[in-house]
């Protein structure tokens, strides 16, 4: 199978400061894949790169096309669908007109209305407050909203930034759950960044390990949660 | 009483011009962060333009059309070609990039229609409005236009797919560029349509106080005074913050012994002084907070 993402020798900087150094990893079409690693290993970096958010070399390619000097709308557009740290929920807009926002770049009328039903009944909170200010949602509805929001662009592929971050556990669980199903069913291929590295290896079916701005594992996410050094790192036991 | 009356519908009609610059004045405010100082000098251009057609014949109404597309090009082009490169330059680059405008703008229309004043139509005329004697039908006509502008508006960035996107990219430009939304080419939309506006506003106030390169000067304080009262992080606070500095000017000069015409002005600084210490953000605004 030929991956659909495709990154190599990825260096990315702040200023002076490099953060990645040749980072190399890939994704298949239809995958579930988890970025683990510490706070500033690289992993926001990874994500914000692949959508042209901060400056980097090296060659990223979707569906064999590269996406360097592209801009971030225009990878967007591709179909790469970023939920970012944060959520960038439009807080003084209503709930509806996020999802409108999410699919600001298509065309089908008709399809954007059936959608966003589609997305009221994977998340029926968002149906009850469709006309509340985004920014009066609590944080879990508000991460909800957001990957409905990136959903909207029916995305090929989406890319999660800590959904987890803030929320309760319950919680988490119940949106990794929705993940996991619109990975199967929708055929949405997703790469989440996690610092819940448990939840994040029990939905994922691949994973990678980043330290420092370099990959330094990677395998099925099985092989990963059973390995001692990632359970000593990042699962505490 | 009927003084009273007069004086504050007399300034519900400026003050529709001052709601038209403000808002202006907050277009370009909320899309790039800046002040446009030169908002005022771009309309007095559009005037030039509008009142040039006229004196080719081009009749009022296809006059002022004409100007508002040609206002609309010349904003999405003053944008593309001045300040899209300095949009990540020092906040003193640009403010040295908006008297740069404003100078050139002033200079170029002295040069090309001179500095004498010059009368200017109304197609309203300035009867007695509905045979009162409180108000004129050009008056009416600038609260007319004013109201009729900012419904269309209202309608534009709430129910169109392009306002979304203006609005999404003026609040929170990254997460727009997250859902794909040009942002630069929202913020060149954003000045064209404030350029657009403040043609409107200097076509209506020009019969009032006389066609000249230096006609927008007072009218632009008062817009500042009427975004700042409102708040800047605020369109619909701009427009009633307009209507409040026009009534507010008006009343000052008439019943504040002293103050009479010659001292309206300082009144708009004194409210815009007053307003940044009282209530930074305005009657409207937002109170940024940033996190450091």
């Amino acid at each position: 199978m030929t991956a659909m993402l495709n990154i190599k020798d990825l260096r990315a900087y702040y200023g002076q400061v490099q953060a990645l150094h040749g980072l190399e990893f890939g994704l298949n079409e239809g995958s579930l894949t988890t970025l683990l690693g510490a706070n500033g290993a690289g992993k926001t970096t990874t994500l914000r790169a692949i959508c042209n958010m901060v400056r980097s070399t090296g060659s990223i390619e979707f569906d064999g096309a590269s996406l360097n000097g592209r801009s971030t709308e225009n990878i967007v557009r591709l179909g790469i669908a970023h939920v970012p740290q944060g959520r960038g929920t439009f807080t003084t807009m209503t709930v509806e007109e996020n999802l409108q926002l999410g699919a600001i770049t298509r065309k089908d009328k008709a399809g954007v209305v059936s959608d966003i039903e589609r997305m009221y009944d994977h998340f029926p909170v968002l149906k009850e407050r469709h006309t509340q200010q985004a920014g009066t949602l609590s944080g879990g509805e508000q991460q909800m909203l957001a990957v409905a929001r990136a959903l909207m662009l029916r995305p090929r592929l989406m890319l999660l930034d800590e959904p987890s971050f803030g929320l309760a556990p319950l919680i988490v669980r119940d949106l990794f759950k929705i993940l996991g199903k619109i990975n199967r069913e929708d055929k949405v291929t997703i790469l989440v960044v996690e610092q819940n590295a448990q939840l994040a290896l029990e939905l994922a079916d691949k994973a990678y390990v980043i330290e420092t701005g370099r990959i330094v594992m990677s395998g099925s996410a099985a092989e990963i949660a059973n390995n001692e050094d990632v359970r000593k790192s990042y699962l505490g036991y | 009483m009927e003084l009273f009356i007069n004086q504050v519908l007399a300034g519900v009609a400026t003050g529709a011009i001052y709601a038209c610059m403000a808002l202006a004045v907050v277009m370009i405010y909320q899309a790039i962060d800046h002040l446009n100082f030169a908002q005022g000098e771009m309309a007095m251009f559009s005037t030039f333009i509008a009142w040039q057609l006229m004196q080719w014949g081009v009749p009022y109404w296809w006059a002022f059309l004409l100007t508002l597309v040609f206002s609309f090009a010349g904003g999405i082009a003053i944008e593309r070609a001045l300040f899209k490169p300095l949009a990540k330059a020092p906040v003193l680059t640009n403010v040295a990039g908006f008297i740069a405008l404003f100078a050139i703008v002033n200079s170029v229309a002295g040069l090309t229609w001179d500095f004498t004043i010059k009368q200017f139509p109304t197609p309203f005329g300035s009867s007695p409005f509905l045979g009162s004697q409180l108000i004129s039908t050009h008056q009416a006509g600038m609260i007319g236009v004013t109201v009729g502008l900012l419904i269309l508006l209202y309608l534009f960035f709430q129910f169109t797919r392009i306002g979304l996107a203006m609005r999404a990219a003026a609040s929170l430009p990254e997460s727009a560029r997250l859902v794909g939304i040009n942002t630069s080419w929202m913020i060149a939309l954003g000045w064209g349509m404030a350029s657009a506006i403040g043609a409107i506003a200097g076509i209506l106030i020009a019969p009032v106080v006389f066609l000249e390169p230096n006609m927008m000067g007072g009218v632009l304080i008062y817009g500042f005074a009427a975004a700042v009262l409102g708040g800047l992080t605020s369109p619909l606070g701009a427009v009633v913050g307009g209507f409040l500095v026009g009534v507010f000017e008006n009343l000052a000069g008439t019943y504040i012994p002293g103050v009479g015409n010659e001292l309206k002005l300082p009144i708009a600084l004194a409210l815009i002084i007053t307003v940044l210490v009282l209530k930074p953000a305005g009657l409207f605004g937002r109170p940024i907070v940033k996190r450091v």
